[in-house]
């Protein structure tokens, strides 16, 4: 039961790498009435410790990489990380500046790439409900693994 | 004396979708002073200018930000064509104009969500960002994009519209104004909205002038200054006056962007009624020698656009001073003395755009 209720009502976090603000307005046009995330249960929060799906958008920077990665241990286990827009898959337009380090992949790791420059919030809510099933799965291994050690 | 502390906040934040780190010292719940430090968005956009091509760099300069990218993009191309003396179709300019304005009405519409969202009020979020839709509807009809267009280039705009579309704009914006009055009626008049923001972080005209406040900040001091007056673009034909508000505090700051959304919806039916017939750009030859330095009010106050070029495709320095960059020190003034659950919110009023901020 506890499996189901996860899938059904997980928390998202965004997080802004270094990305242009054009996904992250995107990203919270989603939690709005046209686009309504919020129909698949997630709720936006603010707080790392209650979150389940991670959205970055922007690429990686010097001064945010400790950012992201303190954010990243701060959430409970299981969760998935979605990489929002170009830049957060690659670096995109950014990549040849000084100050990117590339994708969020170069810092943890990403389970669902979603693109566009600006990405749609069409394809932000497809990438979520990608996310949805990746997190069902690790829910079950992560029990499964549980449930060897206790035995 | 109260011991002091100091509180971080940010740069992961709720409130604030971008991220900014500040330093708050308190004395008890009292902000004493408040230590920013930026650089958690900066890329290095304007080092880039020296390996794109001049041409090529309007796409990155329209993406220093989501929110304010056409402005960014007609900066940089109005610098380039004073420089190559490009006099570019009137067509063009009253397009990029009503392109502008649109762009005004959506970061607007964006900022009067967010404040609502600091305040806990939920449902006016969702009824202002459900408006904004509207907008960004015509920005995909017109251009392709919903918050990154790309059509500005040098020499002029690379897509047109048609009667139809000037009609469907028109009529749209119409309706539009319809549905704001409500919103903005809740956000002028609700009881819980104006204790919120009634009397928050005041600051005086002196002040203003003094600590180099832009935009909507400056305008809710009472100082009557738009660098749109200048009349760039189509805004020389136009009739308006700047949007004032004179008691200085968060209140007259939203009351001045509600304000402005309705100016920009007359502003564009204003364009949309005066825009001539012809081509929509010039063709460029040869490339860029020679510096020029440029004004344009963007949603969020002045910025600056400062371009130098050598003769060759590459431009040797672009330099940008964006309306948060200067909103930042008065920022601070206001933060003296303000209690700490208020800093998210007097943050938010500044409408504070950390990717122009920081490039």
């Amino acid at each position: 039961m506890a499996k189901t209720k996860l899938a059904k009502s997980p928390w998202m976090l965004h997080y802004d790498g270094s990305s242009c603000n054009g996904c992250d307005i995107e990203v919270l046009a989603c939690t709005t009435p046209r686009y309504d995330i919020e129909r698949f249960g997630i709720i936006n929060t603010g707080d790392p410790f209650q979150a389940d799906i991670l959205l970055i958008t922007g690429g990686v920077n010097f001064q945010s990489e400790s950012v992201i990665k303190q954010i990243y241990t701060q959430m409970p286990d299981p969760k998935v990380v979605v990489a929002v827009g170009i830049c957060a898959c690659t670096g995109g337009v950014f990549k040849d500046c000084y100050n990117i380090k590339g994708g969020i992949d170069t810092v943890i790791p990403v389970d669902v790439y979603v693109p566009g420059c600006a990405a749609r919030p069409q394809a932000i809510i497809d990438g979520v409900v990608k996310a949805l099933e990746i997190l069902q799965q690790k829910r079950e291994a992560y029990a499964a693994h549980r449930r060897q050690g206790k035995a | 004396m109260a011991k002091q502390s100091i509180v971080p906040f940010g740069p992961q934040h709720p409130v604030l979708p971008e991220p900014v780190h500040l330093d708050l010292v308190l004395e008890d719940e009292v902000v004493v002073k408040a230590v920013p430090s930026i650089g958690f968005v900066h890329r290095g956009l304007e080092k880039l200018v020296e390996t794109k091509d001049y041409k090529e760099y309007v796409y990155i300069a329209e993406r220093v930000c989501g929110i304010c990218s056409f402005g960014h993009g007609m900066g940089y191309c109005q610098c380039l064509e004073k420089i190559m003396d490009i006099d570019i179709p009137p067509r063009a300019k009253y397009l990029r104009t009503i392109w502008m304005e649109m762009s005004r009405i959506h970061s607007h519409l964006l900022w009067l969500g967010l404040l609502a969202d600091a305040m806990g009020f939920e449902s006016l979020f969702m009824q202002s960002w459900k408006l904004r839709e509207e907008v960004l509807d015509l920005f995909d009809a017109t251009t392709g994009g919903r918050v990154i267009f790309s059509v500005n280039c040098v020499g002029g705009v690379l897509k047109d519209m048609d009667d139809s579309m000037l009609k469907r704009i028109v009529d749209t914006v119409t309706d539009m104004e319809k549905e704001l009055r409500p919103i903005a009626e809740t956000f002028l008049r609700d009881y819980t909205v104006g204790t919120r923001l009634h009397g928050l972080g005041m600051l005086s005209a002196e002040h203003a002038k003094m600590m180099g406040a832009v935009g909507p900040m400056l305008r809710a001091s009472g100082v009557s200054y738009d660098a749109r007056k200048l009349g760039y673009a189509a805004y020389g034909d136009l009739d308006f006056e700047p949007v004032t508000a004179a008691d200085g505090d968060s209140f007259a700051r939203c009351e001045v962007r509600i304000r402005e959304i309705f100016q920009s919806i007359g502003l564009i039916r204003q364009a949309a009624a005066k825009i001539p017939a012809g081509p929509i750009a010039v063709p460029v030859k040869g490339n860029p020698n020679g510096e020029h330095f440029m004004r344009i009010e963007q949603p969020r106050g002045e910025a600056i656009y400062y371009v130098k070029a050598n003769g060759s495709k590459f431009i040797e320095r672009f330099r940008l001073r964006t309306p948060t960059t200067s909103n930042i020190p008065p920022m601070l003034e206001m933060l003296k003395g303000c209690q700490l659950a208020d800093v998210a919110l007097l943050i938010l009023t500044i409408d504070p755009c950390i990717s122009c901020t920081e490039r």
